[in-house]
């Protein structure tokens, strides 16, 4: 299944991609130089804690970022075409069109003035070019589609008539609404209860196969990685710590932060151990050290880990880790 | 939705009657009570007491309170001590002469308020908002009766462009023409002051939408910021402003105060600052009372008015 992957061509490529806050004269650097690929009809997963730089890499790509962030280098091609720098007509055509994304909060995400078939019919109109009964048609199938029972009653419905789990819907609908090649979904369960997450992330799977789509599921929880996820991606301050298919970063994990991130999930299976967490919390990304942003939690740090930034290396051709002791640690474990 | 404002409609009415309890309490009060007003040091004892019973004045002050009420429920104000006018028919007169003033200058100021504000909440840093706060914060420094001086001076005595007194110029009271030009410097005066709060209010609003996640859903969806502006954030910054729309209705009563009096414009100010320098006391009562109902009326309205527009209170109390 690997090697189908691989000779699958890319949709997204960022390269070198380095966004930051500033307020006033400081600088705060929240992507720190982030290179990945988002490969056709793949779903690939972004993991990491709050604060590791996610969503605001993702916003980066699709330019709505708030007014006091900036993209300070990189470039993002999208199915062999430069994003980075279009203008900001250019850059609005392809939002929604091309790249469509869900957001964290449903509860927030729809306008509580206006019905949520009105989202639908609006955005119908604007990017398919639709007539307004035909809008309205198509945002009841759009309704159905996400599993919303009943659509016909629920197109007229105003948002706060919506549970959490139903707006999400509506939101995945408009997300669908335009046929987007790349569909990014950033924390698309964290505000949802457990049940509806299940439910939320098989319907995500269900329509990328069925749709041929690429997704970026953007989530700091593991347990939403390994189900739908082929391939992911491990960020810690603003930087990419390990990328490597689902199997690798699960079965074979070579960064210290991602065994970390590993043990600390409880599991079914297995024998019973005590949950260890990871030591401290997120750096501040104020004041940026020069060597690995990990290594003040890194339990195997050594001096070098502190004065010096690591570089990738490979271990196979999908998995890559930025650590000093990867795949020779084994013997510093101890 | 109905039972929403039937609710509304009955816990208003309490409120009322407190009012006019307060208003009647605090005029009793007041230490210089209405005989004072009518009578004089050299009178004898009787003559007191006749002037008290005349007026009702000897009795207890909750059957005073019950006179008053009846009085009011009735459409009899009472009369002035001072004039012995009708109070009913004075408001008559003046509520109209002050409603005309008030009214296109609030109409005017909430437009205008609701455009620029608009501006300045979607440039927040930018120029035009550096602009347009920094001049409500100047215009909420400068008191009315000041800045009615500088156009009186400046538009109607260096320029000579409009009256500066009065409503009509004495032989063409019939003249439309006539009233309008007694009429543009009050007003430009009184949208000034209106101005620059409902500005500032009408900004943060913006801001404090544009900064919502439906927002950036829909920026995300590649809506221009032109449409998001116009067809979401527009009606969401409009909700509050109808609270304050609801709570300004007492200005049609009282709002120009102030500016009358500088003009001369024979509304219920100019009313209202002579009942207070002549101790009219009825006067004085009757427009506390108008005034403070107003309030509960226009927060009354503001509810309704809220419950039709607000999709999320529509669905209460049913």
């Amino acid at each position: 299944m690997s090697s189908n992957i691989e000779e699958k061509s890319n949709l997204l490529e960022v390269k070198k991609l380095r966004t930051s806050f500033y307020d006033g004269k400081s600088k705060l650097e929240a992507v720190r130089g982030i290179d990945f690929t988002v490969k056709k009809g793949e779903v690939l997963g972004i993991v990491g804690e709050s604060g590791s730089g996610k969503s605001v890499m993702v916003k980066s790509i699709l330019g709505i970022i708030p007014t006091n962030a900036k993209i300070d280098a990189g470039e993002i091609i999208l199915d062999g075409k430069h994003i980075e720098n279009l203008s900001k007509k250019d850059k609005r055509a392809i939002r929604g069109r091309e790249i469509a994304m869900i957001f964290q909060d449903p509860m927030t995400a729809l306008n509580p003035l206006k019905k949520a078939g009105d989202h639908l019919v609006e955005l119908l109109i604007r990017v398919r070019g639709m007539k307004k009964k035909e809008a309205k048609n198509e945002a009841i199938e759009l309704l159905r589609m996400v599993g919303i029972p009943s659509p016909e009653t629920r197109v007229n419905q105003y948002p706060h008539e919506f549970s959490g789990g139903m707006r999400q819907r509506v939101l995945i609908a408009m997300a669908l609404a335009c046929n987007p090649k790349l569909l990014i979904a950033d924390e698309p369960t964290t505000a949802l209860d457990v049940t509806i997450q299940a439910q939320i992330l098989e319907l995500l799977k269900k329509l990328q196969t069925e749709n041929d789509m690429s997704v970026v599921l953007i989530t700091h929880d593991l347990g939403v990685v390994a189900t739908i996820c082929s391939r992911i991606l491990v960020m810690y301050a603003g930087m990419v710590m390990e990328e490597g298919m689902a199997h690798e970063i699960f079965y074979s994990p070579k960064h210290p932060y991602t065994k970390a991130l590993i043990n600390s999930i409880p599991r079914v299976d297995g024998e019973k151990t005590r949950l260890k967490p990871i030591k401290g919390s997120a750096p501040s990304l104020t004041k940026v050290a020069k060597g690995c942003p990990f290594a003040e939690r890194c339990e195997l740090a050594i001096d070098k880990c502190f004065t010096e930034m690591p570089v990738y290396k490979s271990f196979s051709s999908t998995q890559k880790c930025m650590c000093f002791l990867a795949g020779e640690g084994d013997k510093l474990d101890g | 939705m109905f039972k929403y404002i039937f609710k509304r409609i009955m816990q208003a009415i309490p409120m009322l009657v407190i009012i006019s309890i307060i208003c009647f309490g605090l005029i009793q009060l007041a230490p210089y009570d209405a005989v004072d007003a009518m009578t004089t040091p050299n009178m004898s004892e009787r003559t007191v007491n006749l002037i008290k019973e005349r007026y009702g004045l000897n009795q207890p002050a909750y059957i005073q309170y019950f006179y008053w009420v009846k009085g009011i429920l009735s459409g009899e104000w009472g009369y002035s001590i001072v004039t012995h006018e009708n109070i009913t028919k004075d408001l008559s007169v003046r509520i109209p002469n002050t409603i005309l003033l008030v009214l296109p200058a609030y109409i005017l100021a909430l437009v205008l308020s609701v455009i620029l504000g608009l501006v300045a909440g979607a440039r927040k840093g930018k120029l035009a908002d550096k602009l347009i706060d920094g001049l409500s914060s100047f215009g909420i420094a400068i008191p009315s009766f000041w800045m009615a001086m500088i156009l009186v001076f400046i538009f109607g005595y260096q320029l000579d462009l409009f009256p500066i007194l009065g409503m009509h110029t004495i032989g063409s009271e019939g003249s439309f023409a006539d009233l309008l030009s007694h009429l543009v410097l009050p007003c430009v005066v009184l949208t000034l002051s209106f101005m620059p709060e409902l500005i500032r209010y009408v900004r943060s609003s913006t801001i404090g939408q544009l900064s919502e996640d439906y927002v950036m859903v829909q920026q995300a969806y590649g809506s221009a910021s032109v449409t998001i502006l116009f067809k979401h954030v527009l009606r969401n910054v409009l909700l509050p402003v109808i609270t304050i729309v609801g709570m300004s209705l007492p200005m049609l009563v009282t709002g120009a105060v102030v500016t009358e009096t500088v003009f001369g414009w024979p509304g219920i100010g100019t009313y209202f600052v002579k009942a207070i320098q002549g101790f009219d006391y009825p006067v004085v009562m009757a427009i506390m009372l108008l005034s403070s109902s107003l309030v509960i009326l226009g927060n009354l309205a503001s509810d309704i008015l809220y419950s039709i527009v607000d999709p999320r209170i529509k669905g209460m109390g049913e």
